[in-house]
């Protein structure tokens, strides 16, 4: 068996931390409090903020597939009346809706879906899963229950006394219930002057969403579409199938002849690749939110993303778990705040505090580079530590500020370059630069000699990007920037216009040659041509655009310096990647054997604490009988198994119970075998 | 003269029966020669079998319908239990019933079901009419209770009724004798319809606009074209159906007349393949078929369902996933010269590896532990690969994707033994 971590499983064990975070510290200082309720409000924020972006991310699929129901129902309509006649067999409009394989992820868009389905085109929405549908009758019950349930929210006065009584379950209920429902709205619209109408029509279509179409038995699947396909007429069902791998499932699952009954369109939901950047896009980058992973971290939690689930939850409940491990450990945290409260938290720190910041690596080597008298008071008069602490999370917080445009600016370079030498994308970009000094890399190297190839338009583009990111980035510095960008892109229009004068005159050695029609002469231009374009000086544009690197390089040298190299990163950085991959990566096998072979590593009994080779006694019997069962080979006679495990545990009773006793002992210490 | 003959119901009646069942007049006075004259006790269990769409339903429905014959119409798909095939029943002979009764039966076993019956054909009109119990899809029936099939057969005798039951399916009589032996029902057989009842039956209900002749030539295309990939008639006519618009289009924009038929199958043939390769196979939804019709030619922008076939794994499911084929596809006892790194001298035996190789794809994957499927992952990996529980977790969310299959029981926790079930072409997919 193994334990696989659980969402929920998490949340208890950090809720557990923070209490255990919390009545530890008493002692310490009223601060936990203050700690915890900054890391809660923090939560907080970037949950929502993660939400809206799921939701905006989402918005254009919903709206395809809200146009689809809509539509396919309209039809229904009006198909009635005129198309019955030819159209006998008429198809059950379906969406095939592809997720991507990052199954966990799919719950929270399905909850959405169906509500954004609620509110838009029909109170009628069952959510199926293929666990609770081993056979087509629990089928029907659970869609049945659904269904029926979902009418109870809009009215429930009335109705509730049919879901009372235990209904025959069948399409023929569901079709009489549909009937009574859709009957009753009509009546009732008229009297509330269509208020219900204006969000759904009279008949809404009754949606079945099909949550993971791969779990589903084929049978199943088969006998409700062939079911419910002799029932289109009355019943406007619409199908979405929620599918992980590829649509190819639905050849594979469904033979031809149920197949025909479908009406299958397509829906691709965004990669979650792309969720994943625009998430860190978002969230981790920006200076909205003081926290900040360290770059191990951040390349813990990534590795986990791409290698292992593809999922932006657990990349979230990831980042979760930093941010509270972080709150936890790390008692400087209090500083890990909106910047106007800053101020006030830095005044406030008592005097423990303090000494914990003169403990802070960044911190001594800072003293160590200012003057000594400096470097005394720094260390032992409080206020003025509070003075320069205030000053130097104010230099962190520009420094958060300024970074981001200029990697975004980097990124604009890098990413156009051919074979992306520094990652195609703004994250491997990030960790690129936490690592270490950017410049000082290969890749940089190579990247900078690619962007000196690049062409006019290419570079001209990207430089008006650049300009539009600095101007729309908060930093005040960066007004010289965007001057100095505009006043390269004015210089390549001059260079455009003269090389429209130019020209004329770049035409001339090829117009001779033209003229020169013997060989001689030929042979001999096209020699000059050829060394004149080898030693050919640089033209005005590759001057300019050695220039344009340049710059960008002297940008990148002051602004993207790693984190690490500043004064108090560790209050607003999470740095301890052994800690999170330890929470992350479970290990069921090896958690096994060192809880059975070494139980004082998880139960913290002094009395178990053994010095490793012999089998103590104390230790449980499930420990004892795993240790004896390691000492033999292949196979273990099971008779000689419980005569050792029976010496063990007598060898310390043996002492003080005399021989008969020990007969009897022999039922209870049999138990385990 | 109708073809059908019978004397105990009218001729326009069997004239007018006629017209709605072309193609099956025999079968139909088989059938009437059956039931002979209403009151007249029929065969106890009439079994009719054929292929899929081969008018079996319609005929019997027609048939009852127009001779106004009393009857109890039930498909067992979808009532899958006996209980809701019985009590379905016995709701749809509450119809006949001259007190309107509206509660609820509840009817768990036959015996139930027989006594029920008797109380709801005791009124007059039932008495003297045979009453017909048509089970569509009958081949379900094998599937409920053992009782079941038999106690249908012999309904005549159980209930001591005039009644005969029906039994429609695709399946022949032998697949559904029990073993214990039971009545054997009148067996009638239902033939493919040929190309040319095709024809007749599709050009039957041509549109008012145009003439039938118009629509009998555009049939005739159609058939040339699917004929040979679909002999199935509702298949056919929703396809009749999709792309009679485009067969029209020549006519409604005045460049051809309708005896032009050489230049209307010029316009139609090619969209016809292509229709065949797209929504015959609904690759593309017919309603996506229809938008394309309008704006013309944008097929590129579609792709079809088949051509999202790639899927996108994590970095680590990948490895997992080719190991899995690498362990379902080779013998265990190569293992040790594929995946080891000294693993002696390589024999030559080429020849019999070759031989191995086509055998093994033919023979399909086999089942492999959990510990094999790991020591090949360990080995085709580069990097040291922790047997963490996010790999363990990944074998089971392939399982779900069906990708890999669990072979055995589920309770078996110690040893699970999985299958890959995916093809070669995808795993080269994955390998790239």
């Amino acid at each position: 068996g193994c334990f696989v971590f659980k969402p929920s499983a998490k949340r208890r064990r950090v809720s557990q931390k923070k209490d255990r975070g919390l009545g530890e510290s008493i002692g310490d200082s009223e601060d936990t409090e203050l700690r915890f309720v900054t890391c809660q409000s923090l939560w907080a924020q970037i949950k929502a903020k993660t939400e809206q972006i799921q939701e905006d991310l989402n918005k254009q699929l919903f709206d395809n597939l809200v146009n689809f129901l809509k539509l396919s129902h309209s039809e229904f309509q009006e198909k009635t009346a005129e198309q019955t006649c030819r159209m006998k067999s008429r198809e059950i409009p379906t969406a095939a809706l592809i997720l991507g394989v990052n199954v966990t992820d799919h719950d929270l868009t399905f909850r959405s879906l169906s509500e954004v389905l609620q509110n838009n085109v029909s109170p009628y929405v069952a959510l199926l899963e293929a666990k609770d549908c081993p056979g087509i009758k629990n089928l029907i019950q659970k869609l049945m229950g659904q269904l029926m349930n979902c009418y109870v929210d809009v009215e429930d006065e009335d109705y509730v006394q049919v879901s009372q009584k235990r209904i025959r379950c069948s399409m023929n209920s569901i079709i009489t219930w549909y009937e009574s429902v859709t009957k009753k709205t009509e009546s009732t619209t008229p009297s509330e002057k269509g208020t219900s109408s204006s969000r759904h029509w009279q008949s809404p279509p009754v949606v079945v969403i099909f949550k993971d179409m791969e779990s589903f038995t084929t049978k199943v699947l088969q006998d409700f579409i062939v079911i419910s396909g002799q029932h289109i007429h009355e019943l406007p069902l619409v199908l979405i199938f929620g599918i992980a791998t590829s649509p190819m499932i639905i050849h594979s699952l469904l033979p031809h002849s149920v197949s025909s009954l479908l009406c299958i369109e397509l829906f691709q939901s965004l990669s979650c690749k792309e969720h994943l950047s625009t998430v860190i896009d978002q969230v981790l980058l920006p200076t909205d939110f003081p926290f900040k992973l360290g770059e191990k971290v951040l390349q813990v939690l990534i590795n986990v993303f791409l290698y292992h689930d593809f999922s932006v939850q657990n990349f979230i409940k990831g980042f979760q778990l930093c941010l509270v491990e972080h709150f936890f450990s790390q008692p400087l945290s209090v500083l890990c705040c909106q910047k106007e409260d800053t101020k006030k938290r830095v005044n406030s720190l008592t005097h423990e505090q303090c000494e914990n910041v003169r403990r802070l690596p960044s911190f001594r080597s800072y003293v160590e580079s200012q003057a000594s008298e400096k470097q005394v008071a720094l260390l032992t008069e409080d206020d003025i530590l509070k003075g320069i602490i205030q000053k130097l999370l104010e230099d962190l917080n520009v420094y958060h500020q300024n970074y981001l445009p200029v990697l975004r600016c980097l990124h604009v370079f890098t990413s156009s370059l051919p074979k992306y030498p520094l990652g195609k994308q703004i994250m491997e970009l990030h960790c690129a630069c936490l690592e270490n000094k950017v410049w000082e890399t290969k890749e940089y190297e190579s990247s900078l000699q690619l962007a000196r190839m690049l062409n006019k338009s290419d570079l001209v583009t990207m430089l008006q990007q650049c300009v539009e990111i600095f101007v729309s980035s908060s930093g005040k510095e960066f007004d010289k920037t965007v001057e100095k960008l505009k006043e390269f892109l004015t210089q390549f229009q001059k260079l455009e216009e003269e090389a429209f004068q130019e020209r004329d005159v770049s035409v001339s050695p090829q117009k001779e040659l033209q003229k020169k029609t013997d060989l001689y002469h030929l042979q001999k231009t096209l020699l000059e041509l050829k060394d004149s374009r080898r030693s050919k000086k640089l033209t005005k544009f590759e001057m300019l655009r050695f220039e344009v690197v340049d710059y960008i390089d002297s940008l990148v040298r002051n602004y993207l310096i790693p984190a690490h190299h500043k004064t108090l990163h560790e209050i607003v950085y999470f740095n301890r990647a052994s800690v999170l991959r330890g929470h992350l990566n479970a290990a069921p096998r090896t958690a096994l054997h060192t809880a059975l072979n070494n139980p004082y590593s998880y139960l913290k009994n002094q009395a178990l604490k053994s010095d490793g080779g012999s089998i103590s006694n104390k230790a449980p019997d499930i420990c004892i009988v795993y240790k004896l069962h390691l000492e033999c080979g292949r196979l273990i006679n099971l008779v000689d198994w419980l005569e050792a495990f029976s010496t063990v545990v007598m060898s310390v009773e043996g002492q003080n119970a005399d021989a008969a006793s020990s007969d009897q002992m022999d039922d209870t210490i049999q138990y385990p075998f | 003269m109708p073809n059908i003959e019978y004397p105990a119901y009218p001729a326009d009646t069997l004239l007018q029966l006629e017209s709605l069942v072309p193609c099956r007049e025999s079968q139909v006075s088989m059938l009437l020669s059956i039931f002979g004259e209403r009151h007249q006790f029929s065969f106890p269990s009439i079994f009719i079998y054929g292929h899929t769409s081969s008018g079996k339903t319609y005929v019997m429905q027609t048939l009852l319908n127009t001779l106004k014959l009393p009857h109890v119409f039930v498909n067992c798909v979808e009532h899958f239990t006996s209980r809701l095939l019985l009590e379905e029943i016995l709701i749809q002979l509450q119809k006949y019933s001259e007190t309107e009764q509206t509660s609820h039966v509840s009817c768990d076993n036959f015996n139930d079901f027989v006594r029920y019956f008797k109380q709801a054909v005791a009124n007059k009109e039932l008495q003297d009419q045979t009453l017909y119990i048509v089970l569509d899809r009958a081949e379900q029936l094998r599937e409920m209770e053992a009782n079941i099939l038999p106690a249908f057969l012999r309904l005549q005798e159980l209930t001591d009724r005039n009644v005969t039951v029906v039994l429609l399916s695709e399946i022949v009589w032998e697949l559904f004798r029990p073993n214990a032996g039971c009545f054997e029902p009148f067996t009638l057989y239902f033939p493919d319809y040929s190309i040319g009842h095709l024809q007749k039956i599709l050009s039957q209900n041509h549109p008012s606009e145009y003439s039938g002749d118009f629509y009998a030539a555009y049939i005739n295309i159609l058939l040339g074209v699917f004929y040979m990939v679909c002999r199935d008639l509702k298949e056919l006519q929703h396809l009749a159906v999709l792309n009679f618009s485009k067969y029209c289009e020549p006519v409604v924009r005045g460049e051809a007349n309708e005896r032009d038929t050489r230049k209307l199958w010029k316009n139609i043939e090619p969209h016809l393949k292509k229709a065949m390769q797209t929504v015959y196979l609904r690759e593309i939804s017919s309603t996506q078929w229809k938008r394309l019709q309008h704006d013309e030619g944008e097929l590129g922008q579609l792709k079809g369902l088949s051509a999202h076939t790639h899927v996108e794994l994590p970095y680590y499911s990948k490895f997992l996933l080719i190991a899995a084929y690498l362990a379902s596809y080779n013998p265990v006892r190569t293992d040790k010269r594929f995946f080891l790194k000294h693993h002696g001298k390589i024999r030559k035996t080429n020849f019999m590896k070759k031989h191995e190789k086509t055998s093994n794809h033919l023979l399909g994957p086999k089942p492999f532990p959990l510990d094999r499927l790991l020591a090949i992952l360990y080995s085709i990996v580069d990097k040291r690969v922790a047997p963490t529980a996010n790999i363990f977790s990944q074998i089971t969310s392939l399982v779900t994707l069906q990708l890999l299959s669990i072979v055995g029981h589920n309770d078996q926790l110690d040893g699970p033994r999985y299958k890959c079930t995916v093809s070669l072409d995808f795993i080269r997919a994955v390998a790239r």
